[in-house]
């Protein structure tokens, strides 16, 4: 696709939103983008897999869905050296390799997440530990996400890695690979109460000490909040 | 107590301890304190004048941005973001606009995308005036105070006369702009950039070689690139240690890369190398804007989107170069208009926490400079 070439990355060609309206495809006719032709997609489609270019954060992989799915852009499986190394090396520790409009992502398991995190520092140079954070699903079993998104400098390329809990569960800390883990892990138990082993200091970084109930889970209403802990510490009914 | 009266009485207290010891003090230090640039609260370990370690208090400003994000619409989650880093409100927009886009999969116009960059960057200007007056203000020079927030209210009412808001301007929307630039926009834009050139320069005159600045910059809150690295930090503290990265140049959005433009570097990572790397960004941004204003193109202002905004399933990472690093969006849709999860990756957060890096040794003073060099919003870390 022609995209390849470009530095951008480039959204994947034009999807319409629903069958009914404009395809997004005539908004985007002012962008020096080339789009890829309709009729050309289905063939396309067959390899959809990534060149193993690790270079190129643009690798535009995600080919579009099947014309007749209404639906938006589909994750794309994602192999390239790394990812065929890694699935090698721990089986069914991978769960699933994909991008999604071009960005690469690996869901992976909690037992394996820390080994993972630093082969990836050590061996494949993601040296940019970029952000750390959590997504609650409640009627899930596996109720938590748990996202780190890595970058690296030398091959320009930004990845992120994916694992999923269950509550109560503990993730091992990735303060030992990256230093900046301790503040966005806070934050992730601050906000989730997802427990980080052998982080070195552990507590709530934006909330009081004090405070009950975790904001940012899916079960906590917005105007929820510790009545007890307002009433001692402020000496009021409520901060609405 | 030691008899200070006998001859040699020195030599017994230093072998007792209980005269000249190390005597371990704890302070504390805001969160009402000027020059913490909102209400952050350090405690600090001293040994006499020596920092011997900090810890940061924070939360002080959290609002629950995240939270909030989940119970708005895209649309009307929009204006919320201007509120958190409220000195670069147009970045945060930016920011907020592309991560909506890219889970779209629209872009906006070419038109669009050259007034987006020239707001930006104005606004990355604005920022650095700010962030150069009451770093300098911290230090102990007034003077570039009133110098730079002069000229950074020329960009104030640049942004008035466009969208009617000089600080939480929400100049952008999901798939381009609301506004086309008014009359006479352009003109205004390059009488800014032939007003500011030289006043750029009377900054240097003020403070470059001013020997009190040097000894209060030169060699204090140092940070090599492999620690900048691994704490996370990004913008011109990461750049000031000599990492070449800038993800306007690394991973172009918003048309960047057809502008013309440095990423300048520092040598040896104190307070003095950010301080020029910030001083050569306002220039460099100034030739952007200047690029952009003379090549902006015709054309429509906005995508198509529609008019209720509802994302596929998925999830998306888009972040930017704000005038404080790595501004990054994480949003996850469930197909709703609503975002399941809005992630912020805000650079004050992450870069503040070098803080403790940075002082450990040095003097009670160093830890006001470095504060003020690391360009914290509150506003931003707390969200």
């Amino acid at each position: 696709m022609a995209d390849e070439t470009t530095p951008k990355d480039q959204p994947t060609p034009p999807q319409p939103e629903k069958p009914a309206e404009t395809p997004a495809a005539k908004a985007n006719a002012a962008a020096p983008t080339t789009e890829a032709k309709p009729a050309e997609t289905p063939a396309a489609k067959a390899d959809a897999a990534t060149p193993p270019k690790p270079t190129a954060p643009a690798a535009a992989v995600a080919k579009p869905a099947a014309p007749a799915k209404p639906a938006g852009p589909t994750p794309q499986p994602w192999e390239s050296e790394m990812t065929t190394t890694l699935k090698r090396q721990y089986g069914s520790g991978i769960k699933e390799a994909s991008t999604y409009v071009g960005q690469k992502y690996m869901v992976v398991d909690p037992t394996v997440v820390y080994e993972i995190l630093q082969l990836l520092r050590d061996d494949e140079q993601f040296d940019y530990l970029v952000d750390c954070t959590a997504v609650h699903y409640p009627n899930r079993e596996q109720q938590f996400d748990v996202v780190w998104i890595l970058y690296s400098f030398p091959r320009n390329e930004r990845i992120r890695v994916k694992t999923m809990i269950k509550e109560g569960d503990a993730v091992t800390s990735a303060t030992p690979i990256w230093e900046t883990a301790n503040w966005l892990e806070r934050e992730v138990f601050d906000m989730f109460g997802i427990k980080f082993e052998g982080h070195p200091d552990l507590k709530r970084i934006l909330l009081p000490d004090g405070w009950k109930g975790h904001p940012l889970r899916k079960d906590y209403g917005i105007l929820q909040q510790d009545t007890e802990w307002v009433k001692i510490n402020l000496g009021i009914e409520s901060g609405q | 107590m030691t008899d200070t009266s006998k001859p040699g009485f020195y030599e017994d207290a230093g072998a007792t301890g209980t005269f000249l010891d190390a005597n371990e003090m704890v302070l504390n230090m805001g969160p009402q304190h000027p020059s913490t640039h909102g209400v952050l609260r350090v405690i600090l370990k001293l040994d006499g004048e020596k920092v011997l370690g900090t810890e940061c208090i924070i939360g002080y400003l959290h609002r629950g941005v995240e939270k909030i994000a989940e119970n708005r619409t895209y649309t009307m989650f929009n204006p919320y973001v201007d509120r958190m880093d409220y000195v670069a409100s147009v970045s945060n927009g930016l920011g907020y606009c592309l991560a909506i886009e890219k889970l779209l999969n629209v872009e906006a116009p070419p038109r669009a995308c050259y007034i987006r960059v020239i707001l930006t960057e104005l606004n990355r200007i604005a920022s650095h005036q700010l962030w150069l007056g009451t770093h300098a203000l911290d230090i102990g020079a007034m003077t570039p105070l009133f110098y730079t927030f002069r000229d950074r209210e020329e960009i104030l009412k640049i942004f008035e006369k466009y969208c009617g808001a000089r600080l939480t301007t929400h100049a952008f929307r999901i798939g381009g702009t609301q506004y086309e630039t008014y009359e006479g926009f352009e003109q205004d834009v390059k009488k800014f950039c032939k007003f500011v050139t030289p006043k750029i320069g009377e900054y240097e005159e003020l403070l470059t070689t001013n020997r009190i600045w040097l000894q209060r910059t030169k060699g204090v809150g140092l940070i090599s690139a492999e620690d900048a690295i691994a704490m996370g930090v990004t913008g011109p503290v990461l750049r000031a240690s000599g990492v070449k990265w800038d993800l306007r140049k690394a991973q172009p959005y918003s048309l960047y890369e057809k502008f013309d433009f440095e990423v300048p570097i520092g040598i040896n990572g104190d307070t003095y190398d950010r301080y020029l790397v910030r001083v050569a960004e306002m220039r460099q941004s100034l030739r952007i804007v200047e690029q952009a204003v003379d090549s902006i193109p015709e054309g429509p202002i906005m995508a198509k989107v529609p008019k209720v905004i509802k994302p596929p399933v998925g999830e998306v990472y888009v972040s930017i170069e704000a005038p404080k690093g790595e501004l990054g969006y994480f949003v996850v849709s469930d197909g709703s208009t609503q975002p399941y999860r809005l992630r912020v990756r805000p650079p004050s957060f992450v870069n503040l926490q070098a803080l403790d890096k940075m002082v450990r040794g040095a003097l009670v003073a160093d830890v006001v400079a470095v504060i003020g060099t690391l360009d914290i919003v509150l506003g931003e870390v707390d969200r």
